[in-house]
């Protein structure tokens, strides 16, 4: 069912929702937000996609299957957690730098793997249900 | 030691490579593995001889006591060496019998993934260690008997032996666990003999040690895998079923001897289990025309006898266990690669039909001949002092074992006779002598076992360092062909007389055995069988009640068998009603009107969720109550949670939504009686949970960590943030798990519903 209503809506809340998910990843570690709440947020935007112009434009519009991102997410997070033990140190050992005043570390790089997995994973889901 | 095992792995996964790459040579080449093992232990038998044991531990988990010990004294040197010169013999003569055969790759990395495990077994310390390579042997021979699996009879023994062998298996890592605790170590060196004689679990670890020794040495009653195994290719039943893996058992119960000797039960099972079985296998050989399950039987016999002997205990028993060992090996593996040839020269495996090999195959013949003799326990080969050691060993033992201990050699001498003797003559048939791989190693193992009759020194010697090992008072052996006229000589004369009448009267035998083969359906085999049939049956059963297919039927089942549990335990752990009410109470005050107005819409949003007639209704009704529950969240202070469970919530509605489109109106589905059950059980199931979480935060009985991860959370994890900081930082190992769950469920409803036939999804 195409709602012209919908369309316009999704065409102009999609880029917003994908900027505020990766808004609430980077925000996630000193305020609300992190990697659950922000894969969810642009595993929704996808589906407002998909509710408003129908599962296959959804799928063309990804650049990859989201079966590929949650693979693609795992590797991520399982890296940064293996990662430290090719240096001698135990298991998840965090690293931090700060560049130009901010604070980065490898717990970002796994909140990323884990906000990619959610991605990958609710839209698998989603799109898998849609097309059936 | 253990560079002998993990070359012998790696050698077994690159062996295809090798076989493929050169069809002629690779036999020879393989054959260097087992051939360098005999070099190595060779050079070490000087040192274990003098009665120094060769030791080597590999920390695994150090901190749980888990390592991999190996020891070579005396008795694993004779066993590792049995491993390797029977090995190099079945190499090479597995080469020219599957020579041409599309399978021989993968045969041959089995073979040497069989030898690496079996050497394994015999130089494992550890108990467990022992234990994987027990298993690992039961492993490879299941794909070395099913290797034809082609064919039906080939796949069903192969499974019978697996399935027989592993149950002991299983009870024998039972009685291993008991066994570590009860003797305070985690390797038999270690363990202590008296702790061991003086724990109250002594009855379970001798019945589950002797029931993984007993399946996996075919004792009766678990004897009947080893003649279907026979339909393996004939250098497998010559290494596994005659000369190594059989024997698995009977090492085991000499290993453990020293601890176990005098455990109550170890040696009257033994001496009971062992004659049993004994005469069945004598008696059934006899009965057999196919050669190879006439070999099988005559095997189960002689196991029948080592574990008769090693079961005895005595010094003189251990002695004449490992001479006879040794004799059979030789020669039972010998005559089983001889009945590969000829039946691959000449397409005959009856022995009533073999004849005039001693023309066409006159290599082979001396092979057939040497192993039959010292199967018949002729002098002057080593298996005739194994048997005069036997007769003397059996002569302690009682009449009756005396008695039992002629008969079976009467009847091995009459096998010897018909299925090593007798075919060498009469009209030659159209074959002749086959490559060299064939004879070169049963040739090679009947001389041996000539050889070793003649090189008593040496024998002796180590016979002597293996008996010791076991017992102490074993060692010390002086072999020598003449003691005088003893009993054991007259009755080793009296064996040969007596093996003569019966293999003249071989014939009433198979008329018997003919007459009363409907019986044998009573067997053990038949009662094995049996069991697994009812087992199967059961789990149809069990599956047919518990995995429906009806979801609603699984959502019973999980929710009546939680909260059953959760609530059982809870009513052990509540206070007095007095306490209870309190506690309730507790909970219920500081609930101010937004709590309240938001309880009211949730129990409206679940009513409705129940009652209305429209789907969408229904659907958004759900929706109601997870909103609300996000609500809760930021009412409490839990600004990530509530944004998770908000974008939750609403693609779930989606997918309900989506889910549900397709189908019709609403119809009843479910029975007032149905619907009944399911209210109680639901309301059930929401006190207990409710209980469970006012009593979690009435009952705080240990300090919250919920201070230290505030603490550290800015300093150690650089974060404001806890609830993250502890998702991604401190608890990130549990969060891994969390997003592989999540991957794995996604990919779960992707199989379902991607990959059902396209044809199903075109009526869809």
């Amino acid at each position: 069912m195409t709602s012209v209503i919908l369309q316009t809506a999704a065409r102009g809340l999609q880029p917003l929702l994908l900027l505020f998910s990766l808004f609430l990843l980077f925000r996630g570690h000193h305020e609300p937000g992190g990697g659950f709440s922000g894969g969810l947020v642009a595993g929704s935007a996808v589906t407002l996609h998909a509710i408003a112009f129908g599962a296959k434009a959804a799928r063309r519009a990804l650049p990859v299957e989201p079966r590929t991102l949650v693979g693609a997410g795992l590797v991520l997070a399982l890296g940064t957690a293996v990662a430290p033990l090719l240096a001698g140190l135990p298991l998840l050992t965090g690293a931090w730098t700060t560049l130009a005043g901010i604070e980065l570390g490898t717990p970002l790089l796994f909140d990323a793997g884990v906000y990619v997995v959610v991605l990958g994973a609710s839209l698998t889901v989603v799109l898998t249900f849609m097309e059936e | 030691m253990l560079s002998i095992l993990l070359v012998g792995f790696v050698i077994a996964s690159i062996a295809p490579l090798i076989v493929r790459a050169l069809p002629r040579s690779s036999p020879w080449l393989l054959a260097a593995y087992p051939a360098f093992a005999c070099a190595w232990l060779a050079r070490q038998s000087g040192h274990v001889l003098s009665g120094i044991p060769l030791e080597e531990t590999y920390r695994w988990a150090p901190q749980l006591g888990v390592a991999i010990a190996l020891r070579l004294d005396g008795l694993s040197l004779l066993f590792a060496l049995l491993i390797a010169i029977v090995g190099v013999a079945v190499y090479l003569h597995t080469g020219a019998y599957l020579a041409g055969d599309s399978g021989r790759p993968r045969f041959f990395a089995f073979l040497v993934a069989f030898t690496a495990a079996m050497f394994g077994v015999v130089l494992a310390d550890d108990l467990l260690a022992l234990y994987v390579a027990w298993e690992l042997t039961s492993v490879t021979s299941y794909f070395l008997i099913g290797f034809r699996h082609n064919e039906e009879q080939a796949r069903a023994s192969a499974l019978q032996a697996l399935l027989v062998t592993s149950a002991g298996g299983l009870a024998l890592l039972a009685g291993f666990v008991l066994l570590g605790r009860a003797g305070n170590a985690s390797t038999i060196s270690a363990l202590s003999r008296d702790a061991v004689l003086a724990s109250a679990t002594l009855p379970a670890i001798v019945a589950l040690v002797l029931t993984g020794a007993f399946t996996k040495s075919a004792q009766f009653p678990f004897h009947f895998w080893l003649p279907a195994a026979m339909a393996a290719p004939a250098p497998v039943s010559a290494y596994l079923h005659a000369a190594t893996m059989v024997k698995a058992g009977v090492y085991l119960a000499a290993r453990l001897t020293p601890v176990l000797g005098e455990a109550p039960g170890w040696t009257e099972v033994m001496t009971g289990v062992g004659p049993v079985t004994m005469l069945v296998g004598a008696v059934g050989a006899l009965c057999q025309t196919h050669v190879k399950r006439l070999l099988a039987w005559s095997t189960i016999g002689a196991l029948g006898m080592l574990v008769f002997l090693v079961g005895l205990g005595t010094p003189a028993s251990i002695r004449a266990a490992l001479a006879f060992l040794v004799a059979h090996s030789l020669y039972k593996g010998a005559l089983f690669l001889v009945a590969g040839t000829v039946d691959h020269e000449t397409g005959v495996s009856d022995v009533r039909q073999m004849r005039g090999l001693l023309r066409a195959m006159p290599l082979t013949s001396i092979a057939l001949l040497l192993s039959a003799l010292a199967m018949a326990s002729l002098p002057p080969f080593e298996a005739f002092l194994a048997k005069e050691l036997l007769y003397e060993a059996a002569r302690d033992a009682g009449v009756m074992a005396l008695a039992v201990a002629v008969a079976t050699s009467a009847f091995f001498v009459a096998i010897a006779a018909s299925a090593g003797v007798r075919p060498l003559f009469g009209t030659p048939p159209k074959a002749h002598e086959g490559p060299v791989g064939l004879w070169v190693g049963p040739l090679a193992l009947g001389g041996l076992g000539l050889a070793a009759g003649v090189a008593l020194g040496p024998l002796s010697a180590l016979l002597s360092s293996a008996a010791g090992a076991v017992e102490p008072g074993g060692g010390g052996l002086h072999l020598a062909f003449w003691h005088g006229w003893t009993l054991p000589l007259l009755l080793s004369a009296a064996t040969l007389a007596a093996g003569g009448v019966l293999f003249l009267v071989r014939g009433a035998f198979l008329e018997a055995a003919a007459k009363l083969s409907p019986a044998a359906r009573f067997g053990p085999a038949r009662a094995w069988s049996a069991g697994w049939t009812a087992l199967r049956r059961l789990s149809v059963l069990q599956t047919r009640l518990l995995q429906s297919g009806y979801l609603r039927i699984y959502l019973l089942i999980v929710v009546t068998a939680a909260f059953a549990a959760i609530g059982g335990s809870l009513v052990g752990s509540l206070p007095e009603p007095g306490d209870a009410f309190a506690m309730f109470r507790a909970a219920a005050t500081g609930a101010g009107w937004p709590e309240i107005v938001l309880m009211a819409l949730l129990t409206a949003g679940t009513l409705g969720a129940i009652r209305f007639k429209s789907r969408l209704a229904a659907i958004t009704s759900m929706g109601v109550v997870g909103y609300g529950v996000a609500l809760l969240f930021v009412f409490f202070g839990a600004p990530d949670l509530a944004m998770t469970q908000f974008i939750i919530e609403t693609l779930t509605v989606v997918l309900f939504v989506i889910a549900f489109y397709h189908l019709p109106r609403y119809a009843t589905v479910s029975s007032r009686r149905a619907r009944a059950r399911d209210l109680a059980l639901s309301i059930a199931a929401g006190t207990v949970m409710a209980t469970l979480v006012i009593a979690a935060v009435h009952e705080r009985s240990s300090p919250g960590i919920a201070s230290y991860f505030l603490e550290q959370s800015l300093p150690a994890a650089h974060g404001r943030n806890v609830v993250n900081v502890i998702l991604v930082d401190f608890r990130a190992a549990d969060t891994l798990g969390e997003i592989t769950v999540l991957a794995i469920a996604a990919l779960g409803v992707y199989s379902l519903l991607q990959l059902r036939p396209a044809r199903e999804r075109a009526d869809a």
